[in-house]
């Protein structure tokens, strides 16, 4: 079947100012306009850098976005999930023509309305019902669709009783309500929405959700959503693309999407400990934790089908105490997969002299389901009991899906839902 | 609809705007929007107060008394058979709705940079809205100046309309467009060079006084003919001088004085135009 493609962009990308803007731009103003009339390229696009808030750039330009390039289908959801900064709400700027790209097109077979934070336009002073008129105006509706649809906005607003009270006497969530509800009803092809449901109880987030399923799904519209709610994004959003520093990071699968977005790129399969924050008890230190594989490789991906080992390496400073290992593992979304204590280790039978020692934990293969995962490491004491550390995010690793005979899975290629993923036996 | 010839997008968003583009078939899409901005800001204006709408009278009332008092009574500028207070009266509500044009459009960036920056519509929308607004204010202020001028009329005062009057709302619509085209412009600059904001507001207070409000045009250059040029070359005294001969029959229409001022208002509302244009694709990132 051939893909009826409603919006694509080519080579999106943004450059801003930073700093004070104001002071100098009339230099580069004019600088700039000199490079112009000497037909040379404007000498500040070259020196932009690519936006990253943490580390500081020696440039005054930062690229928002760089060369941003997807395309949508029409009637898809599409969710666009990353961290703070990391150029969606640019891009959804761009998209809705509010700011223009600095390179690049993106081109649209319809209508595009936006949605970017509801209640734009709003006026205190004004009743709902003017408002109703007011703000489906702005987002380009006429007079006569919003007679059309008054009544059903008004419903499902849920503010019947308030409709001729100026706005300025609503409640926070009143507002979004009615927002929402005139937002909901605009007919353009592609709607871009972006943090609606960060207000509101919910009841309503619920309706909101599914007047979003009945637009995309039932009505056939295009969306994209932008939002931090990963819950709200999975129910909604068929493909994802998750966008790092102003460029696309991956684009795929929802699911697929919002586990790249919350992989910790923190994470590692090694971890040394510095003299002064190792994590300590009053009788031991931990120095060292690897993920390793089957041939005792540093390794941070590994496939469903092998083994993973964790190993451990601590100091002993004072004799003789008795102790043993517990080990803890996370998945991406931090719930707790498993715990397991070292319940026979000769640690606890005989105390060890001072000194390196090591220890390791095997996880199966065909147990854990794909996906990202954080070790915590803790050390013991039983009589009485007592935990000397526990430390979280020593080490984390991925789990890489596989098709075949061997796995879980076998030969289906869908979705495969569920927090593990062990083989069991199916008896006849 | 569902074919995919690879030309058949609807629009297509990229970085420049065209040098020149006034899309009027946009804005004639968005006229509900700029009805709805109108309405808004006439109701709203004098929400909550206790006089509402008087307001819209007690302004230039009070400052017609207060230009008679000191330009005329005691300065002692002569307006001939026309009694001071009407002569007074004609120059401001006329100069009001330049000014209310020009400071209402003049920082349409800055005050709608959050609704500008997050949904998109004609941006010419807002400054149009505020001209129209102001229009509706400037009847109400004139109904005021018409009833003063009956009752003038029958204090026996020397008063006779001139047929010119038919024009009059050709000359209100180019002050409009004046003000709409200068404000456009400097909301344009203003966005990058905040510098004009503190300029626009001194600036109108001293082009009041170029601007043949509280005397006759000639009257400048008899006493002052060597910075009478001043005056001449503002186009807005000619407008003002022109409407108070419509409306008072006082004062001198200079044909050649109103082409001037034809000619120009075009010229500022064009530049406005083109400035505002090139602005609205990227202010957001530096308003």
């Amino acid at each position: 079947m051939k893909k009826d493609i409603i919006l694509k962009a080519e080579n999106i990308s943004k450059q801003y100012r930073l700093g004070q803007v104001g002071t100098g731009t009339l230099s580069h103003d004019i600088n700039r306009w000199w490079h112009k009339i000497r037909g040379k390229e404007n000498p500040y696009l070259k020196i932009g850098e690519t936006n990253d808030r943490s580390t500081k750039g020696s440039s005054d330009y930062v690229w928002a976005l760089q060369d941003i390039n997807f395309e949508v289908e029409r009637g898809e959801v599409l969710g666009i999930i990353g961290k703070n900064g990391a150029g969606k709400s640019t891009l959804l700027k761009i998209l809705s023509k509010v700011t223009a790209p600095t390179t690049g097109s993106i081109k649209s077979r319809g209508r595009i309305a936006s949605l970017l934070e509801v209640g734009t336009g709003f006026n205190g002073e004004m009743t709902g019902r003017e408002n109703i008129f007011l703000n489906g105006a702005i987002l380009g509706m006429t007079k006569k669709e919003i007679t059309s649809k008054l009544d059903e906005i008004i419903e499902f607003s849920g503010c019947e009783r308030y409709i001729d009270t100026p706005v300025k006497r609503y409640s926070s969530g009143m507002t979004v309500r009615l927002a929402f509800a005139v937002a909901a009803f605009l007919e353009p092809e592609i709607l871009v929405i972006d943090e609606v449901l960060a207000v509101g109880d919910a009841e309503f987030q619920k309706k909101a959700i599914g007047k979003m399923q009945d637009i995309s799904k039932g009505e056939g519209r295009t969306v994209l959503f932008v939002s931090h709610n990963m819950a709200a994004v999975k129910s909604l959003c068929t493909r994802g693309i998750v966008m790092e520093k102003g460029s696309i990071k991956y684009e795929g699968r929802i699911d697929d999407a919002i586990e790249k977005y919350l992989e910790d790129e923190n994470t590692t399969a090694h971890h040394i400990w510095n003299e002064s924050d190792k994590p300590k008890g009053d009788f031991i230190e931990l120095t060292e934790v690897k993920v390793l594989n089957k041939y005792d490789a540093i390794t941070i991906n590994h496939s469903i089908l092998d083994e993973v080992k964790i190993e451990f390496t601590y100091q002993i400073f004072r004799e003789g105490e008795l102790f043993t290992h517990g080990f803890n593992l996370y998945n991406v979304e931090n719930v707790h997969i498993l715990s397991s204590h070292d319940k026979n280790s000769s640690t606890l039978k005989q105390a060890l002299r001072i000194g390196k020692y090591k220890t390791a934990i095997i996880i199966p293969g065909n147990l854990l389901a794909e996906g990202s995962y954080s070790c915590s490491f803790a050390i013991m004491r039983y009589s009485p009991f007592h935990i000397e550390f526990h430390e979280m995010n020593t080490v984390g690793f991925n789990i890489i899906d596989e098709f075949g005979g061997q796995t879980v899975r076998g030969n289906y290629s869908g979705h495969y839902p569920g927090l593990i993923r062990p083989e069991l036996e199916w008896k006849k | 609809m569902n074919n995919n010839s690879p030309n058949d997008w609807l629009f297509e968003i990229t970085p420049k705007n065209k040098f020149f583009s006034l899309n009027l078939r946009e804005v004639w899409q968005y006229r509900d929007l700029l009805f709805l901005f109108v309405k808004r800001d006439v109701i709203t204006v004098y929400k909550q107060t206790v006089l509402g709408p008087l307001w819209y009278l007690i302004q230039p009332l009070f400052t017609s008394v207060t230009f008679t008092i000191i330009f005329n009574n005691v300065a002692g500028i002569d307006t001939g058979t026309v009694p001071p207070f009407l002569f007074n009266l004609a120059g401001i509500t006329v100069w009001n709705y330049f000014t209310a044009c020009l400071t209402g459009t003049s920082d349409t960036f800055k005050a709608n940079a959050a609704i500008f920056g997050k949904v998109y519509f004609p941006r010419i929308i807002t400054p149009l809205s505020v001209v129209i607004s102001n229009l509706v204010k400037f009847g109400i202020q004139f109904l005021i100046f018409i009833g003063f001028y009956i009752f003038y009329y029958f204090q026996g005062a020397n008063l006779g309309l001139n047929s010119l009057i038919l024009f009059f709302p050709v000359l209100i619509v180019m002050m409009g467009i004046l003000g709409l085209g200068l404000g456009m412009l400097i909301s344009a600059t203003v966005t990058k060079y905040r510098d004009f904001i503190h300029l626009i507001g001194f600036g109108i207070q001293l082009l009041m006084y170029l601007s043949a409000v509280m005397y006759p045009m000639e009257l400048i250059k008899d006493k002052l003919p060597s910075y009478g040029w001043l005056v001449e070359y503002n186009p807005l005294a000619y407008i003002i001088e022109t409407a108070r001969y419509m409306l008072l029959n006082v004062g001198e229409v200079s044909i050649l004085g109103l082409s001037y001022t034809f000619v120009v208002t075009i010229a500022v509302f064009f530049i406005g135009l083109l400035v505002f244009n090139k602005t609205e694709k990227s202010f957001i990132d530096t308003v």
